[in-house]
This record gives structure tokens, C-alpha cells and sequence, in this order.
């Protein structure tokens, strides 16, 4: 099949699934208190965006995000990069990570309130852990992994400090791998933010919530979209940065 | 006087779960400066040990090595005195080739510029001063090969030293290729110590053919190879020098 007829074949599925979910409440077969149907959604969205709820919820979200991000991954790269290059640090640490990693990241909400209240705080720490985990795994075998060899061609130009090796070699080599962790846990890292503020710091989550107690399922729809929406647009940059850091690959 | 490389008793042994296995033993080499040295000898003998140990990347278990470097520019010190290049090319993938060719010289003294002119001439010498800009996964194996000599050179080395460096190319562009480095070696002087497990190959490039024979491994025998370069290939003296050492390999591992 050519490119031409399978965009058209997901065009028609993609109109199809709209016009049934919007015959269905419309022939009064489901309420559409529960299911609203999306002609329903446009004019949410406009009520949402003209009253100022929509901006700030969403640079709320995308500034935990952003934060919970670059701290899980900052130190999901760091302590990655030492239990790789370092047999002592992994072994200290071996039953330290078997007994915390198998934790799953929601279980730490109650101490994410206990900690930082219903603060943005919270939110990143959350997010935080999500990320770290996915991170660390990525960037530890991905170092480990790095192809002796190529170490041994800085050692026989003189390059022998560790720092030396982890500069020239180690992190060029290993970026591929590190790569794919963080991609996984920018996706990981949405799921957190919704979780994190279902528990009422301010963000879509927390707003999701609002408009689920008031029944308001258009408006619960338009931020389940707008959280679709901005998860692509970040995948695609990242996809592209990524395809830039890595072109010297064949 | 004393060699550029004075080799006393060196001994090697390499430990893997408390088992030893002693790869050299006893072997003694002096190397001049200038000289161009072939070493051959059957495949594990331990060709590629002795270069690891003289680049430090093996440590000896017995004798000396001694290494009589000339004086540097103080800026240059850092650079390391040998270079060697590898039998697969090793070129780091994420750098250019230009970068590649400079990366022994990324060292504090020497300028951002200055590494790239230096590279760049390098990359001339060896025929490829266009190719700078692509990334090593867009060259054949013979010019990655020339890359890898480039990289060596660029440190300007005492000791230029090669572990069979054109053993996995074609017919065709590895005797390129040692022409290539014969011209090279003309026009810089550089000490060179090749290893090869082509008899050809070593008594068309080398002064001197050093046997490597035994278990554990040491200088079973050494042959000067009297001829002026340049030499033709299929040359009657060549063939007889090489059939000589063919004579004296084989007898050394009949001994055995
Ligand atoms: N890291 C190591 N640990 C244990 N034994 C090793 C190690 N490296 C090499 N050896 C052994 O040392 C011996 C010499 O190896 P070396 O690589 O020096 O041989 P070589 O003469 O270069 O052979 P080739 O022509 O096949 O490259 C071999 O028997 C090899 O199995
Ligand atoms: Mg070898």
C-alpha cells in the first residue's frame, strides 16, 4: 500500500470513530452527561481558554514537568554514570536499589504530602521518581555496556583519568542508550504530572479532578486532549534532537 | 650508544581466574632511531602483547622497557610519545573525521585552531584532505585505515607503532597503502614498528624482520633486510630474503 492510501485509510478510520462517538449520545443511546460527544469539546476548549483557566493550568503542568524532569533525569544520569564506571559503587548499592526501586511511584504521594503539603514541590518529587528510575537503568547499562575497545584508544593516546575516559568516551558512546531512557520517561513523566496533581496541586490534573466533581465530562475531555496534544509536540522535539545528537550513526 | 628502545628480559603473563599463561618471555629488542621494524610471527604468539606492553596498555611482568623520547616543545609534552594504530581502525563513530585525526592532541597548550591545522595536515598526508567533514561510517575500510595513521601521526610520535594495519583490506589498497606509508615514513623519519603476519609485507616495508617464536614467545630469529628503498615488489633479492625467513619460521616451529 502507498503512502497516499494508508494516510487516507487513517483518515477515514479517524472520521469514522468520531462519527459514531457523536451519534451514540446524540440517538440518546448513551447519556451524554457521561460520554459528550465531541462537537461538544470546541466550545469547551473556547470557555476554557478565554476565561485565563486553560493557560494557567497548562504552564502550571508543563513547569512541574519541566522541573521533575530535569531533576529525576539529572540524577538518574548521575548516579547512572557512577554505578557503571564504578564496580564499588554498584555493588554498595545493589540492595539499596533491589529493596527502593521495586516501590511504585504513586506509593510515595503520602510522603510527597507529608514532606511538601499540597505544593508544587510535591508534584516534582512525584515526577521526580518516575523519571529517576527509567534514567538511572538506561544510563548504568548503556555506560557498562560501552565497547572496551574504544576506551583502550583513549588510554593509548594518554587519556587515562576517569574523568578523561567519561568525557572523551563513555558519554559520546553511551548518549544512544541514555537517549532511549529519557525518551521513555518524558512519556512516563506526563503520567506522573496527572497523578501528582489529582491530589490537588494546581495543574490539569487538579482541574480534571474540578471539572469531574461538577460533572462537567466536556471539560475533563478537552484536558485529556490538551495532554495528548502537548505529549506529541514534546516527543516530536525530543525525536528531533535526538536524530540531530545522534547523526553520526549510520 | 644506547637504542631509541631498549627492550631488557621482558616478561608477560596474563592471569584469568587463577590461571596464568605466560605470553613473552626473556625477549630482549633494541630498536634505533629511524629504524623501521617488521615483526612477524604465527598468530597468538603475542605480536599484539609486545606493542600493548610498549604503549603501556599491558604491564610487563619481568625486565625493563627503557624509551629514550627526544625533547619536546613544552606545549607538546603531554602528547604521547608512541602511537599506534589499531588493526580495525577504532575510530570514535561520533566525531568527524577531522576530529578523530585531532584527538591526541586534545590536551591543555594546544589551541582549538592550531588541533585543526595540525589534524588537517595530517588528513593531506594521508590523501584524504577533503573527507574532514564526514563522520567515519561514510569511509571504506582502507581510507578508515588512513584516518587511523593520520591520528597516529598527528601526535608526531617517536615510535609510529602498527598492528597489522592492512591485514583486512583488498590486495589492491593495502599495497596503496604501504606505499602510502613507505612515502610517509621517507618524508618524516619516523621510528616505525609493524606488525604483520604477511612475510611479504614485512621484508617489502621493513629494515629489519624480527621472528617472534615459542610458548611462551621470544626473538626466535632477525633478519636485515639489506635492500635500498625504494624496493620493487617481486623483486628476485626480495623473494630470496623472504623465502630465507619462510626457511627460518619454519624451522623455528619445527624446533618447537
Ligand atoms: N586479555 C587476555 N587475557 C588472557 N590471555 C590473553 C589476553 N590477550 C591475549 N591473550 C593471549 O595471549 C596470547 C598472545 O595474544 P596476542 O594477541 O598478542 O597474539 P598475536 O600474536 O597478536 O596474534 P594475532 O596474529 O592473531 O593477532 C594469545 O594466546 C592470547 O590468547
Ligand atoms: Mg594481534
Amino acid at each position: 500500500m502507498n503512502s497516499v492510501s494508508r494516510t487516507a485509510l487513517a483518515a477515514v478510520g479517524l472520521v469514522a470513530f468520531l462519527a459514531g462517538w457523536e451519534a451514540l449520545p446524540r440517538l440518546g443511546l448513551l447519556n451524554p452527561v457521561l460520554v459528550p460527544p465531541p462537537s461538544a469539546i470546541p466550545p469547551a476548549f473556547l470557555r476554557e481558554i478565554t476565561s485565563g483557566v486553560w493557560l494557567t493550568a497548562v504552564l502550571s503542568s508543563l513547569s512541574h514537568y519541566t522541573t521533575g524532569l530535569l531533576v529525576g533525569a539529572g540524577l538518574g544520569i548521575l548516579l547512572g554514570i557512577a554505578a557503571g564506571m564504578s564496580a564499588i559503587f554498584d555493588n554498595a548499592t545493589a540492595w539499596i536499589v533491589r529493596l527502593v526501586r521495586p516501590i511504585p511511584g504513586l506509593a510515595w504521594v503520602p510522603f510527597a504530602i507529608i514532606w511538601f503539603g499540597v505544593e508544587p514541590a510535591a508534584a516534582v518529587f512525584i515526577i521526580s521518581i518516575a523519571v529517576f528510575w527509567i534514567v538511572y537503568f538506561a544510563t548504568q547499562g548503556a555506560v557498562r555496556g560501552v565497547d572496551r575497545d574504544l576506551v583502550e584508544v583513549a588510554r593509548a593516546f594518554g587519556f587515562r583519568s576517569a574523568g578523561a575516559r567519561l568525557i572523551k568516551i563513555l558519554l559520546p558512546a553511551a548518549t544512544p542508550g541514555i537517549m532511549v531512557g529519557l525518551r521513555t520517561a518524558l512519556g512516563q513523566a506526563w503520567m506522573a504530572v496527572v497523578a501528582a496533581e489529582i491530589f490537588g496541586v494546581p495543574g490539569v490534573g487538579q482541574r480534571m479532578m474540578q471539572a469531574s466533581s461538577l460533572l462537567s465530562s466536556d471539560i475533563v475531555l478537552v484536558y485529556m486532549l490538551t495532554m495528548a496534544g502537548l505529549y506529541g509536540v514534546i516527543d516530536t522535539g525530543f525525536v528531533a534532537a535526538q536524530n540531530w545528537l545522534l547523526r553520526w550513526r549510520a | 650508544m644506547a637504542g631509541l628502545i631498549d627492550i631488557r628480559g621482558l616478561g608477560l603473563a596474563y592471569e584469568r581466574d587463577g590461571q596464568v599463561t605466560q605470553v613473552l618471555a626473556g625477549l630482549d629488542l633494541t630498536i634505533e632511531r629511524g629504524e623501521f621494524v617488521a615483526i612477524v610471527g604465527e598468530s597468538g604468539v603475542g605480536k599484539s602483547t609486545l606493542l600493548r606492553v610498549l604503549i603501556d596498555l599491558a604491564k610487563p611482568s619481568a625486565g625493563t622497557v627503557r624509551f629514550h623520547a627526544a625533547d619536546r616543545p613544552p606545549e607538546t609534552r603531554r602528547l604521547s610519545p608512541m602511537a599506534l594504530v589499531f588493526q580495525d581502525s577504532r575510530l570514535l563513530p561520533w566525531r568527524r573525521v577531522l576530529s578523530n585525526v585531532a584527538f591526541g592532541l586534545e590536551w591543555r597548550g594546544i589551541g582549538k585552531a592550531e588541533r585543526s591545522r595540525r589534524a588537517q595536515a595530517m588528513l593531506d598526508l594521508v590523501g584524504l584532505g577533503d573527507l574532514g567533514q564526514r563522520w567515519p561510517h561514510q569511509l571504506s575500510g582502507g581510507q578508515r585505515q588512513r584516518v587511523s595513521l593520520a591520528r597516529a601521526l598527528a601526535v608526531e610520535p617517536d615510535v609510529l607503532l602498527m598492528d597489522e594495519p592492512f591485514s583486512a583490506l583488498d590486495s589492491f589498497t593495502r599495497e596503496s597503502l604501504q606505499d602510502e606509508l613507505l612515502r610517509i615514513r621517507a618524508a618524516t623519519g619516523r621510528t616505525v614498528l609493524f606488525v604483520t603476519h604477511d612475510i611479504d609485507e614485512a621484508v617489502y616495508l621493513a629494515d629489519r624482520v624480527i621472528v617472534l617464536t615459542g610458548r611462551p614467545a621470544g626473538i626466535g630469529a632477525e633478519l636485515r633486510v639489506g635492500l635500498p628503498q625504494p624496493r620493487r615488489r617481486r623483486d628476485a633479492a626480495l623473494a630470496d630474503v623472504a623465502r630465507q625467513l619462510r626457511m627460518e619460521l619454519s624451522q623455528r616451529s619445527a624446533e618447537l
